[in-house]
């Protein structure tokens, strides 16, 4: 079997208790390279809380996150050095918050913003980052004439575009996304995904996309996840768990989308 | 009653082992911000505590003291410094750069190169150089502990985007021994190249933020900046209109409110020397 088989990212048995009160229970799953997985449920169901045990921002109560780096080597992310993680955070991983204020430093420009990452792992050329930064640019569909202004002067479909630019710069390939459309209007919803669904396969991303949202799940995912109560339960293909969902709480999901 | 004698150097001898502490553990980690206990002293923030605790520990009954504020002798901070360890120390004084063992500045290194029997102490009042883009002092520490340090050129991007070049002219961020980026307090980075490997032991204190840091003698100081946009010490193209030095760094000085100006050395001390003027203590 050849290394690229194996999976990226294995979640094993994953638990958080806040306290006594339950962030979620026993999440097991692989995700292989160029895949897409959803995690949907409703508010308060422990998304984004395994959202963050995965991306190493939180400790588990129990169960591990192992990772294929790019030597090829699985290993335990716990296990890793904190300047380890820092560097896998901003090489091979990206974070695409909801609130585009967090993942972005609103008062540096928007040049900087892209540029930031590579000058984090050693890029010490001003021609050749700002050269870059245009490109990503470009390719997020912001103009690059406003390459110098911040994004405190960005709208917010443009603030989240920028913030993909500045994930995928180094060019990651594991990337995680805490509802990337929320709080956007729906034709810049509609360009934002459609943006992220030509990078997603064009750069062979995987990514976890939490979402309530099921018709993101059904836009960017192969496979979906659903969550309750702090629990995965239905998992499986996109297609198959929207077309025909088992579980009588994914059913009442599928149901409650407003026809088109 | 008795009126209090105030100590030599007017600290406490306990306080002066504090801060020596401080000292030694900031030349073994050079560019390391030290936190120590810093003490209230009888002047204002901002006008020196750092520096004044550091010297005050440093300083023995020999040592001959020069005080320094932009380069010169003869001003209010300079001065009002200088009579302090006068009264409370009883040390000699100078504003002579080759005749003192001890000099406190204030944002400038004295033009006449330093020597290995020589301390320089730096008043500082922002020892910190990511503040201003990582406002979290949790985060910044973190940063310095991993030499997690690309913000530090995000702050020298900017300044290329929107002047041209970089415009940051004083706290300009420094790579001290490979290691650790070090704010060398706000001194005009024409002063930066003489930090590097300098003969004379160079202290930094910060009083209202409670830290020492330190480069040891040669040690190598490297100014941060781009392959395409190389690090250049500026200077007014202009020379001194009192001793007519073309390499010094000048003050300008507004002569009448008809545009009159004129510029001269920011270190009166070496204008002086070169005017061949008689200079009393």
């Amino acid at each position: 079997m050849s290394e690229t088989d194996a999976p990226l990212l294995l979640a094993e048995g994953l638990t958080k208790y806040y306290g006594r009160q339950l962030g979620c229970r026993d999440v097991s799953f692989a995700l292989y390279e160029g895949e897409v997985l959803a995690v949907v449920g409703e508010s308060g169901s422990g998304k984004t809380t395994l959202l963050q045990l995965l991306s190493t921002q939180l400790a588990p109560s129990a169960g591990r996150v192992r990772y294929r780096l790019r030597d090829g080597v699985t290993r335990d992310l716990a296990e890793l050095s904190e300047a380890e993680r820092r560097f896998l955070f901003r090489t091979d991983w990206g974070y695409v918050h909801q609130d585009a204020a967090l993942g972005l430093r609103m008062n540096v420009s928007a040049g900087a913003n892209v540029g930031e990452r590579l000058m984090a792992v050693g890029w010490r050329h001003y021609g050749r980052i700002r050269g870059t930064a245009t490109q990503w640019l470009d390719r997020v569909e912001i103009d690059p004439d406003r390459i110098d202004d911040p994004p405190l002067v960005y709208s917010g479909g443009m603030r989240q575009r920028l913030q993909i630019a500045r994930n995928l710069v180094t060019q990651p390939r594991l990337v995680f996304m805490d509802e990337p459309t929320g709080g956007l209007d729906v034709s810049v919803q509609a360009r934002l995904l459609d943006l992220l669904r030509g990078l997603v396969t064009e750069l062979g991303l995987a990514a976890v996309i939490v979402t309530h949202d099921l018709a993101v799940a059904r836009l960017l995912s192969h496979r979906i996840m659903v969550m309750k109560g702090g629990e995965v339960i239905e998992h499986g293909l996109t297609d198959q768990v929207l077309d025909d969902p088992r579980e009588p709480y994914s059913q009442l999901l599928v149901s409650s989308i407003l026809p088109a | 009653m008795n009126a209090p004698a105030y100590n030599f150097g007017y600290l406490d001898e306990q306080t002066k082992r504090m801060i020596r502490r401080a000292i030694l553990k900031a030349i073994a980690i050079p560019g390391y911000q030290v936190p120590f206990a810093s003490r209230e002293m009888p002047m204002p923030y901002g006008w020196g505590t750092g520096g004044v605790q550091v010297t005050a520990s440093i300083l023995g009954p020999d040592d001959v003291l020069k005080v320094i504020d932009q380069g010169s002798d003869d001003t209010t901070n300079a001065v009002s410094i200088r009579k302090f360890f006068a009264k409370t120390a009883g040390v000699r004084t100078t504003t002579r750069t080759g005749e003192a063992s001890i000099i406190q500045t204030r944002h400038r290194i004295p033009e006449t190169p330093l020597t290995d029997d020589q301390i320089l102490v730096f008043q500082v009042p922002i020892p910190e150089p990511l503040r201003f883009l990582e406002p979290r002092e949790t985060e910044t520490r973190r940063m310095h502990a991993l030499a997690d340090y690309g913000l530090m050129h995000v702050k020298l991007y900017e300044d290329i985007a929107r002047h041209g070049h970089i415009a940051t002219t004083y706290a300009y961020p420094v790579k001290v021994d490979d290691r650790y980026v070090m704010d060398p307090s706000p001194t005009p980075k024409f002063d930066n190249p003489k930090m590097d490997d300098c003969a004379a032991l160079q202290l930094f204190g910060a009083g209202r933020e409670k830290r020492i840091y330190a480069i040891p003698p040669h040690t190598k100081v490297v100014s941060l900046d781009f392959e395409d946009h190389p690090f250049e010490p500026s200077r007014t193209a202009k020379s001194c209109a009192l001793c007519g030095a073309d390499d010094t760094y000048l003050d300008e000085v507004v002569t009448d409110d008809k545009g009159g100006r004129l510029f001269v050395c920011s270190d009166s001390d070496y204008c002086e020397e070169r005017r061949g003027a008689e200079q009393s203590t």
